[in-house]
């Protein structure tokens, strides 16, 4: 019932097709990803719902500390353990029916199992009791991403299920999904732990040459600031960890060569807010750049019209209404259609900004739910609107 | 709403944290303080902590260097500054002060050696970036303050009472030196009365349930709440009774229909039956956003609003609207 050149521009040129993705036997891995607040989780949810309810054994992992997606799942709780989701799944009368297990993240047992499995009984326990583990497994800025590789990779090898969802961390930037593993590895390295807790015996002459004294004097300064103590410690972990390592850098290399492995999708995530599109123009350049398979742009929550009526025309009309002190429902509803249309044209300048600099990327776009989501038909609900919103001659 | 939006309290702040759930936004919840603040002939200083140059986006600027620049100029002659602080930058300049590090710091800072210390110790971090922050507070010239308030753009609801509770952090530190002495000096300032903490939320659900989770939290460490600030509220255009109507899907199309005669729009009955479904949707929306504030009412908290801002450039919020959303503070007595 709409059409024209604005319309076009929130679906045509390259619909997503979500249903494809979900049905294509051969996807094994979708990871939701996108700056905070714009509904990762909710669409991750959407999407493992969807899948089994169309004959999928999907399971959803997410990372969200808010406990949201085990209310929406309908579930007291979810723990670091996959549990099945009831009452979601296809009817499966012909023995092939779909289900939905979920799970949330849980990094420090995520990590201490990780510990646990490469290194000996003695030398696990001693890691895990060291007080500056303790800081890294708890409270380093990249520990949640990189366990939610780990964990990926480990449901991704348990082979229960054939698509794994993953919500990416709420982290400030989506990037930091790709990166911030990459910083906990060359964190745990060692070389910088060693010249920092002792400079004069450190190995690299050439780093010390280039430095100069003023290394000695900036591992003084740190020590007096950070307190020997836990110099000492950080130390004692490097070194209790370095035997381990190399099979932690593998499994984190291999976890990171499945984001490119044929089986996985990238779905970036937006609200049609401003810094929510800038993310998610770095993440597709950066997905492009590490070669990582990108399924597309989900831009949730927008505001298509349902009534073709300028907007100017609306406001001359309400006004000449308000004046009159006529009709006031009839005003009222002119008014709120004059607001959709100033807030639908901006999601649409938002949205053609994105599309001229990523031309390639196809798009889908989700109309707001008028109401908070916070149950299974609710999701199920999300689920038909993005089928919606893919299907041609049917607006998003 | 019994108390008053901005009450004396909040008045006599000095340094105003805003924080909020991710999407929310704060940042520009706490650029509009920054510039109402500084109306009249007062100056403040606006900081963002979070390496992600928010303040210059906002504001259409390049980025800001570590350093304190004038970045807009308040109605009634007052001014904005803005500084990006960055922790490393703030620890070497730390370090400056009590070694000679000569050429070594940037050689350090090319190596990872500066974002390994911070990374080493996270409460270390966190406690330069309130050191900096404080010590605009503080300084003075010629016998009074140099900002007159500053405002922080803070971590997100989720971290920022673990990013302001020093006191923890300085666990994570020797247990004398210089930086635990300033460190001291921090923790008097965000527990007193010249530290509010405000949190922007839309009305819907989740931000609502962070917010008051916020609050909760802030309470417990000993941190004061200041204002909620409700971020894209939309103008009531329906009567409440229309309101509860239309959100049960009760809208009387006829009377829309002779309502939009009487104007001289004669529409195709599926144009009204559009308008229609908008207003519905619009109403059920209204009608959730009106439970979510009765929550946020139950937190007593003084609160102000954010208009929604459409009518703005291809490039978002514009300095413009900054300045409109800075007035609407203004007249809710943001002072």
């Amino acid at each position: 019932m709409t059409s024209g050149p604005a319309q076009s521009a929130m679906t045509s040129q390259l619909p997503l097709d979500i249903d494809a993705l979900l049905d294509d036997r051969s996807s094994r891995v979708v990871v939701c990803c996108g700056s905070g607040g714009v509904g990762k989780t909710t669409i991750a949810a959407t999407l493992g719902l969807r899948a089994a309810e169309r004959g999928r054994h999907a399971v959803v992992l997410t990372i969200d500390p808010a406990r949201r997606l085990a209310q929406s799942l309908g579930l007291r709780e979810l723990d670091n353990q996959p549990r099945q989701v009831p009452g979601a799944g296809d009817d499966g009368g012909d023995g092939s029916g779909g289900e939905l297990h979920a799970m949330m993240l849980d990094m420090q047992r995520t990590f201490d199992e990780m510990v646990r499995a490469h290194a000996t009984p003695e030398r696990a326990d001693q890691i895990i009791a060291n007080p500056f583990y303790q800081t890294i497994s708890s409270s380093f800025s990249g520990t949640q991403e990189y366990m939610a590789m780990e964990k990926l990779g480990q449901l991704v090898a348990a082979d229960e299920w054939d698509l794994v969802v993953v919500d990416t961390p709420p982290s400030r930037s989506a990037l930091d999904f790709l990166d911030a593993p990459q910083r906990l590895s060359s964190f745990l390295d060692g070389r910088m732990i060693r010249l920092l807790s002792a400079p004069a015996r450190a190995g690299s002459r050439g780093v010390r040459r280039l430095v100069g004294a003023g290394f000695g004097l900036f591992s003084k300064a740190v020590s007096t600031i950070l307190g020997a103590q836990l110099l000492a410690d950080a130390a004692a972990f490097v070194q209790a960890f370095d035997t381990m390592f190399g099979g932690f850098r593998e499994r984190a290399n291999a976890t990171y060569e499945l984001l490119r492995a044929p089986g996985t999708a990238f779905l970036v995530v937006a609200s049609p807010e401003i810094d929510a599109l800038r993310e998610a123009a770095y993440f597709v350049d950066r997905l492009a750049s590490e070669k990582m398979p990108l399924a597309g742009l989900v831009l949730n929550r927008t505001h298509p019209l349902h009534a073709q009526l300028p907007a100017a025309r609306a406001e001359t009309a309400a006004e000449q209404l308000e004046s009159e002190g006529d009709s006031p429902l009839a005003a009222a509803v002119l008014r709120l259609h004059a607001d959709r249309v100033a807030r639908t044209n901006r999601e649409r300048r938002l949205l053609a900004r994105f599309r001229k600099a990523h031309p390639a990327v196809p798009v889908v776009g989700l109309p707001t739910m008028p109401q908070d989501v916070h149950d299974l038909p609710g999701l199920r609900a999300i689920g038909e609107r993005f089928a919606d919103g893919t299907q041609p001659g049917r607006r998003a | 709403m019994t108390s008053p939006a901005w009450p004396d309290e909040l008045a006599q702040a000095r340094l105003h944290v805003v924080t909020g759930k991710g999407g929310t936004g704060k940042s520009t919840a706490a650029a509009a303080l920054a510039l109402a603040l500084a109306t009249g002939g007062r100056r403040t200083l606006l900081v963002e902590v979070e390496g992600r140059q928010g303040i210059a986006q906002l504001f259409d600027t390049a980025p800001l260097p570590y350093e304190e620049r004038r970045i807009a100029v308040a109605p009634d002659g007052g001014e904005v500054k803005a500084l990006a602080v960055d922790a490393e930058a703030a620890l070497l300049e730390y370090l400056a002060m009590f070694y000679n590090l000569g050429f070594a710091g940037r050689t350090l800072r090319r190596m990872g050696a500066v974002e390994f210390a911070t990374t080493l110790a996270p409460g270390l971090r966190d406690v330069l970036l309130t050191g900096k922050v404080k010590e605009a507070v503080a300084r003075t010239q010629g016998g009074r303050h140099v900002y007159d308030a500053v405002v922080l753009d803070a971590p997100p609801t989720g971290r920022v009472v673990k990013f302001l509770d020093v006191t923890r952090a300085m666990a994570d530190l020797a247990k004398v030196g210089p930086i635990r002495n300033q460190s001291e000096g921090v923790v008097r300032l965000l527990h007193s009365g010249d530290t509010m903490v405000h949190v922007v939320t839309l009305l819907e659900d989740l931000p609502v349930s962070e917010t008051l989770e916020a609050v909760a939290e802030l309470d417990a460490a000993d941190l004061r709440p200041g204002a909620v600030m409700v971020n894209r509220a939309r103008p009531a255009r329906l009567s409440s009774r229309s309101v509860s109507a239309a959100a049960g899907g009760r809208v009387d199309a006829a009377r829309v229909r002779s309502g939009l005669l009487a104007a001289g729009l004669e529409l195709e009955p599926d144009v009204i039956d559009g308008l229609v479904a908008e207003t519905v949707e619009h109403a059920v929306r209204v009608d959730a956003e009106q439970q979510a504030r009765s929550r946020l009412d139950e937190a007593g908290m003084p609160t102000l609003e954010l208009p929604e801002v459409t009518e703005v450039g291809a490039d978002g919020v514009d300095l413009g609207a900054l300045y409109e959303l800075a007035e609407e503070l203004r007249e809710q007595g943001v002072r």
